[in-house]
């Protein structure tokens, strides 16, 4: 765009890569499939065949070891054709983070190798029916018996539900601790009392398999522990502290589509004998639209660099790429729309499809609300009275 | 582990062709050259094989050096190995002259299986090549499949024509032409694209085929090229104005002349 950011070699064939998978196996397709909400497997697959799922996975699993920004890149470049795949794939690495993290060697071992192959697909198990921005307030059990823990309860509105293999569930193992009662463990597909509920009608991410997951008298061997018993929330907060720049990128390249878009729709549309471009209500969105986009990138790429150099604590940075980045591709979505004016509302255009991807954004991994939680209460650590 | 060539071709890029103006055949050394997309098919259905049995599938490509980036990329698909087959005397090679010379490099790299190649390539557009290096190895030709299995140790060609689909067994090794277009063509590894500086082809001049030249290049091709061009199309038309009665007699007259009524 106006700015460019400078990008290693190895970057630049990632995207290219992307870009030609996303104008093979996605661009075609994409009004199709949020019409008919409908989970093609067909781009993922390309995907796993492309080494893609082995991102972030550490090199020794069959991975590419590659840190956030470039998790970042893709996911960015792969929300520009549909954010309904991005999710998919997105998803997927919020499920394996817990195991990358916390995971036993036994456990990486036997799970990382599949997904970096793209075999199998992740999903993560936070939220339930009466447990959403409060997320302490689970219900769901996990009680050990013997050598099993047996699973009861209910998560609500997981995505990659029913399509993935590889389940990280966050279960109360000791009810009366509350927070500190909480542990995380891997379910599989197939495990006894586990099943997957009806698939969610959506306003966006159509293309995204969204389910419950209903556990009744589910039964894991103990090994399925991550970590240790009381760890549940650790392991689910600090995965979501990396996974939220994910959230970011998404809002990056569904931006970045709805500018190209309604940019070259005001170039070419006349009234009043000239572009519309020429008004400048119109010009001067554009010029907002390209500084919102342009500063939510700075951000976004610049807490994936601090998080990619070590940093310890960056809950807080990686709330504020969220939150900025996806407000920002909501304001610039609904703008869009606005500046094609009739061609904006039509769903024979993808306009309104980029608006209504981008609003699930501002509500998952964590509302937007709970970012600005978690800014404001870092800030405070941050100076001292 | 069985082995399966594949051979591939470089093409202009369309919009880049240039001609020689003497011996009207393709400039190639100063095209940009991209993989034929029919062999991006044949590519995708050794490389299941591959997936499927174990098969060591190699690329071979017959061409000028500038044929080196397009195997390179080739090699980003998931084939073991890449080979350019290049010498300045195989330069002008109609089909045949081309056919004896994939046939000698074939047999250089046997034992095989299969033999793998698109059907047809956009520039040259003949088809003939598998089947005429077939001939010349006295091997099966096997052409328009688009579908290959491998059950119990045995080949299946699933082949479209005319009247329908038609299911061939056929012994090995023996070459096969895939048709254009498959279900799905795998996207290249980001592995191995980030590693592609490091590749280069292996290269068979006429040194290691040891051809006649009387049987190769543009004295080798009984077929000479009178007229290469790209296809334009230029809107013709002419309006005709007047009442609907004339108009009609007019374009009854007209359609007549052309052949279109009787």
């Amino acid at each position: 765009m106006l700015i460019e950011f400078p990008l290693k070699e190895e970057h630049k064939i990632m995207i290219d890569l992307i870009k030609e998978i996303g104008e093979a196996y996605i661009k075609p397709y994409s009004l199709e499939w949020d019409e008919k909400e409908a989970y093609d497997a067909t781009p993922i697959k390309a995907l796993a065949q492309a080494d893609l799922f082995g991102l972030i996975i550490p090199k020794e699993y069959g991975g590419l070891g590659f840190g956030t920004f470039e998790m970042c890149l893709a996911v960015e470049w792969l929300s520009y054709f549909c954010a309904g795949v991005s999710t998919t794939y997105a998803a997927s690495f919020l499920g394996a983070y817990p195991i990358i993290l916390f995971g036993s060697k036994e456990q990486k071992e036997r799970y990382l190798p599949s997904i970096a192959k793209g075999e199998k697909l992740c999903a993560f198990a936070l939220t339930e029916p009466q447990a959403g921005s409060d997320a302490f307030a689970i219900k769901t059990t996990a009680k050990k018996d013997g050598d099993f823990y047996i699973l009861n309860g209910i998560k609500q509105w997981i995505t990659n539900g029913g399509i993935a293999d590889i389940y990280i569930v966050i279960a109360l193992t000791d009810p009366a601790k509350g927070a500190r009662g909480a542990s995380a463990f891997i379910v599989e597909k197939g495990d006894p009392g586990f099943v997957v509920g009806k698939k969610e009608k959506k306003l966006g991410l159509r293309a995204s398999v969204t389910t419950d997951l209903i556990f009744n008298d589910c039964r894991i061997p103990k090994e399925r522990l991550i970590a240790k018993e009381g760890m549940g929330f650790m392991v689910a907060l600090k995965t979501l502290d990396y996974a939220r720049c994910g959230a970011g990128a998404q809002a990056l390249g569904i931006a970045q589509a709805a500018l190209e878009v309604s940019l070259k729709h005001a170039k070419t549309r006349v009234q009043f004998s000239q572009p519309v471009y020429q008004f400048q209500a119109v010009s001067h969105t554009f010029a907002e639209m390209a500084m919102r986009l342009s500063s939510a990138r700075a951000l976004v790429y610049s807490v994936c660099q601090y998080i990619d150099s070590g940093a310890k604590d960056f809950s807080g940075a990686s709330a504020m790429a969220k939150c900025f980045a996806t407000d920002q591709a909501m304001w610039i979505t609904e703008r869009a729309i606005q500046m094609m004016g009739g061609y904006g509302y039509m769903r024979d255009y993808p306009v309104q499809k980029f608006f209504r991807d981008a609003k699930c954004l501002q509500i998952y991994e964590g509302t937007n609300e709970i970012q600005r939680n978690i800014i404001a209460r870092e800030l405070a650590k941050w100076i001292k009275v | 582990m069985g082995r399966i060539v594949v051979c591939i071709k470089g093409v202009p890029k369309p919009g880049t062709v240039k001609v020689d103006k003497e011996t009207h055949t393709l400039r190639r050394e100063s095209a940009e050259l991209i993989l034929n997309p029919p062999d991006r098919s044949a590519l995708e259905v050794a490389l299941r094989l591959k997936d499927q049995a174990n098969f060591e599938v190699i690329a071979i490509s017959m061409g000028p050096p500038n044929t080196i980036p397009v195997l390179q990329k080739v090699y980003a698909l998931g084939v073991d190995d890449i080979y350019l087959i290049s010498d300045r005397a195989f330069a002008g090679s109609d089909t045949l002259a081309t056919s004896r010379i994939i046939a000698k490099a074939l047999s250089l790299l046997s034992p095989f299986d299969l033999v793998v190649m698109g059907a047809r390539s956009i520039d040259g557009e003949t088809g003939q090549v598998p089947p005429e290096t077939a001939s010349l190895l006295n091997l099966p030709s096997i052409t328009y499949v688009k579908e290959l299995r491998f059950v119990d140790g045995k080949f299946i060609a699933i082949r479209e024509d005319d009247f329908g689909e038609e299911e061939v067994e056929f012994p090995s090794p023996a070459i096969v032409s895939i048709t254009p277009e498959i279900d799905y063509v795998r996207p290249p590894s980001l592995k191995r694209l980030l590693s592609l500086k490091e590749i280069t082809p292996k290269i068979l001049t006429n040194a290691e085929l040891n051809l006649d030249e009387a049987d190769i290049g543009l004295s080798g091709s009984p077929t000479q090229v009178a007229y290469v061009f790209e296809k334009t199309f230029v809107s013709r038309g002419e309006i005709f104005e007047g009442e609907p009665d004339e108009l009609a007699e007019k374009l009854i007259k007209v359609l007549k002349e052309k052949g279109f009524l009787a």
